[in-house]
């Protein structure tokens, strides 16, 4: 297992449709994504648990690039995450920021 | 036109409850914001779940409260783990405070997660003593059983600890499953990967016909939630003379299909018509050969 942990600068302009969303199941593959709603002076606080070890520098574009591409400020954004690919990833990300502002049910 | 079906095999167990339960009526008890994640896995090395795997709290069936539990079988296979067992008994505690018109456990489990042998086999005791309990203060304990991982281990104890069983036919419902009984007792006595006989023994069809699950539906969230409905505030006794007459049930029927060595030898002694075609019969079909499940239940 690692953990890995950032702080990121947020954007500000999205108003969340809920205070926390939970996406995926933690298996062989497959990853759990929680986004909360959090008063953090408009940063975001990352934290993941992974089985696959050495892959810091990648994760953390990968959400860095996630954040941006939603706009997303004031949350804690946490990941269990069971070995899943990178497209695995991506989808599940791009899952529960919809589900978050609203854009999708 | 087709009316619109939502696969309860296929779905999580958060959009289980979505499906069974009234449009904005959940209230989540010790919700993943909670991280009340299981203390044992780190220290193997194995990630956890912000639910470990269980989502439970309470809501409305059809505007009737509930109280209810949903395992997600997506996680290390529905296993029971200490935090996973604390939140059902938990939640059974609470429904003799609050009594609600049932406690639906939406089970899809492949019993005591083995990574936390002991708290996952202590957990599984205090659940089905708390069923008992629940039972015993005139509640319903409803299980539901349709998913990929059927009901397994203890927790198949669990369930038949329950008043009412609602299955599909995708549902399986044994002590020991497949795997286990092929390792224990070799491939003569029980094939593994023989699909077609693992249902013919332990499948929602088998478990119906000999009146262990209560409801057969097809595989569908919306069938699951009016079979539950339908069994909402209807307590089976729980009596010394009600469990007396079990045994004394199970012991006669141990001994009436001593010998079966395959599913479709125990339908042949229950008198069920065409016994082999049993597995390729439609829901509708299936049911004829019973008396309704209301008739059943009386």
């Amino acid at each position: 297992m690692e953990h890995l942990e950032f702080d990121i600068a947020g954007w500000a302009g999205v108003n969340p449709a809920r205070d926390h969303v939970l996406v995926g199941v933690v298996g062989s593959g497959n990853l759990e994504v929680m986004i909360e709603r959090a008063e953090l002076a408009g940063r975001c606080a990352v934290a993941i648990d992974t089985s696959i070890h050495g892959f810091a520098p990648t994760w953390r574009r990968v959400v860095e690039d996630f954040l941006a591409r939603h706009r997303l400020g004031d949350v804690r954004v946490s990941i269990n995450d069971g070995g899943a690919t990178p497209a695995v990833v991506g989808l599940r990300l791009d899952q529960a920021a919809a589900e978050y502002t609203g854009g999708v049910r | 036109m087709r009316p619109a079906r939502h696969s309860y095999y296929e779905a999580t167990a958060r959009r289980r409850l979505a499906g069974l339960l009234d449009e904005g009526s959940f209230r989540e008890y010790c919700p993943p914001t909670m991280r009340l994640t299981s203390p044992h896995l780190p220290a193997l090395g194995v990630p956890v779940a912000f639910d470990d795997g269980v989502a439970v709290g309470e809501g409305r069936v059809q505007g009737r409260p509930v109280l209810v539990a949903a395992q997600e079988g997506g996680f290390m296979g529905g296993a029971v783990g200490e935090v996973h067992g604390a939140k059902i008994t938990g939640l059974l505690e609470r429904a003799l405070d609050v009594r609600p018109d049932g406690v639906v456990l939406l089970l899809d489990t492949g019993g005591v997660r083995l990574h936390e042998a002991n708290a996952g086999l202590i957990a599984m005791g205090e659940i089905q003593r708390a069923v008992l309990a629940v039972r015993h203060a005139g509640v319903s304990v409803i299980a539901a059983i349709g998913g990929r991982n059927g009901c397994y281990g203890g927790m198949s104890m669990v369930a038949r600890s329950c008043d009412r069983i609602v299955m599909s036919e995708e549902g399986r419902l044994s002590i020991s499953g497949p795997e286990v009984i092929e390792t224990v007792e070799g491939i003569e006595e029980f094939d593994s990967q023989d699909r077609a006989l693992v249902w013919r023994t332990m499948g929602g069809k088998h478990r119906r016909l000999l009146g262990e699950a209560d409801a057969l539906v097809p595989d569908d969230i919306g069938a699951f939630r009016t079979a539950i409905a339908g069994f909402l505030d209807r307590p089976r006794p729980i009596t010394l003379d009600a469990l007396m007459a079990e045994q004394a049930r199970l012991a006669a029927r141990l001994e009436r299909f001593a010998g079966c060595r395959d599913g479709v030898e125990v339908w042949e002694r229950l008198g069920v018509a065409e016994p082999k075609r049993v597995p390729d019969l439609g829901i509708d079909a299936f049911n004829a050969l019973l008396p309704s499940p209301a008739e059943a239940a009386e």
